[in-house]
């Protein structure tokens, strides 16, 4: 029983850090609040290599996300801010790559080796049909 | 062809076994600068020293180093010896006081000597942002003709100065 209540406690804790990384900021909008959210958790921090700017308590992160956050309330849009980070800490800062030649085959890879597959897999069981074909 | 297939899974094997050797040993913490090969961005940021206001076009025309420092910063106290080496052997280090308070700032090069041409002051980190700094210190190299060739993440050393002076020309 004791055991369950601590497992229960930890995660809670867990669950709170990333809470505690956000600062208080007032939006003019609830869609700016929701922007924001949004585009904080799909850029990563470039600090530190595994988080993104929401969960992040480096000092990077605490002011790209006052950047953010400023950005979108002078009006800029989502695309706006993204290509602000992407020019000045690279394609790294995105949770999300973009689409290009250097990203073709981590975005189009999986659906080339479906079809490889499936290819295959057709072909086999063609065989497979034409050998019970004969021997019958 | 069945024979072939058989050999597949351990073509595919070893295929990944080299692209996975190959990556082993490298700096996982290394992060390309999206700056290198780019102007130095625009600023006008003031002067540490003297309160006067400077542009991206007061910058030196030789080779130089830009240095982000500040007092809050532990490594920076480690670089600080090399960097004051670097100086004395004539090397131009423009230096910006990242995040960082003034006085604080003026008490350090008391203490401990200024390696810098010109030190001016990022209070509120926007320079860096521009820079695509993620901390200090972190030093880039500029060119000649203006342009960002190399950025290093980090205390500047004995050890790796040699690499970082190769591309000072």
């Amino acid at each position: 029983m004791m055991l369950i209540r601590n497992v229960f406690l930890s995660i809670a804790m867990l669950l709170s850090l990333s809470v505690i990384a956000q600062e208080q900021m007032t939006f003019s909008s609830e869609l700016n609040k929701t922007r924001y959210q949004s585009l904080v958790e799909e850029l990563r921090c470039p600090k530190c290599q595994n988080q993104n700017l929401a969960d992040s308590g480096s000092g990077i992160a605490v002011d790209l996300r006052e950047l953010v956050h400023q950005m979108i309330e002078q009006g800029k849009t989502d695309q706006e801010i993204v290509d602000y980070m992407v020019a000045r800490y690279g394609s790294f800062v995105l949770y999300r790559p973009q689409h290009s030649t250097a990203t073709f085959l981590l975005w189009y890879g999986p659906f080339i080796l479906l079809g490889i597959g499936l290819l295959a897999f057709i072909s086999v069981v063609r065989m497979n049909r034409k050998r019970r074909g004969r021997d019958l | 062809m069945r024979k072939l297939l058989f050999f597949m899974p351990l073509a595919v094997f070893l295929i990944l076994g080299v692209v996975f050797y190959l990556q082993l040993g490298k700096d996982a913490q290394y992060m390309p600068s999206a700056l290198v090969g780019k102007k130095v961005p625009e600023f006008t940021l003031v002067s540490l020293q003297d309160d006067q206001v400077y542009t991206h076009k007061d910058l030196p025309d030789t080779p130089y180093l830009i240095n982000f420092w500040g007092t809050w910063c532990p490594a920076c106290h480690v670089e600080h010896p090399f960097l004051m080496e670097l100086a004395n052997s004539g090397v131009p280090i423009v230096g910006i006081d990242y995040k960082d308070q003034k006085d604080l700032a003026v008490q350090w090069l008391e203490q401990k000597g200024n390696p810098y041409q010109v030190i001016l002051m990022d209070e509120i980190g926007n320079f860096g942002v521009d820079m695509g700094v993620t901390g200090a210190p972190e030093t880039f190299v500029v060119d000649r003709s203006g342009v960002v060739v190399y950025r290093h993440q980090g205390v500047i050393n004995a050890e790796n100065w040699p690499e970082i002076k190769g591309y000072m020309k």
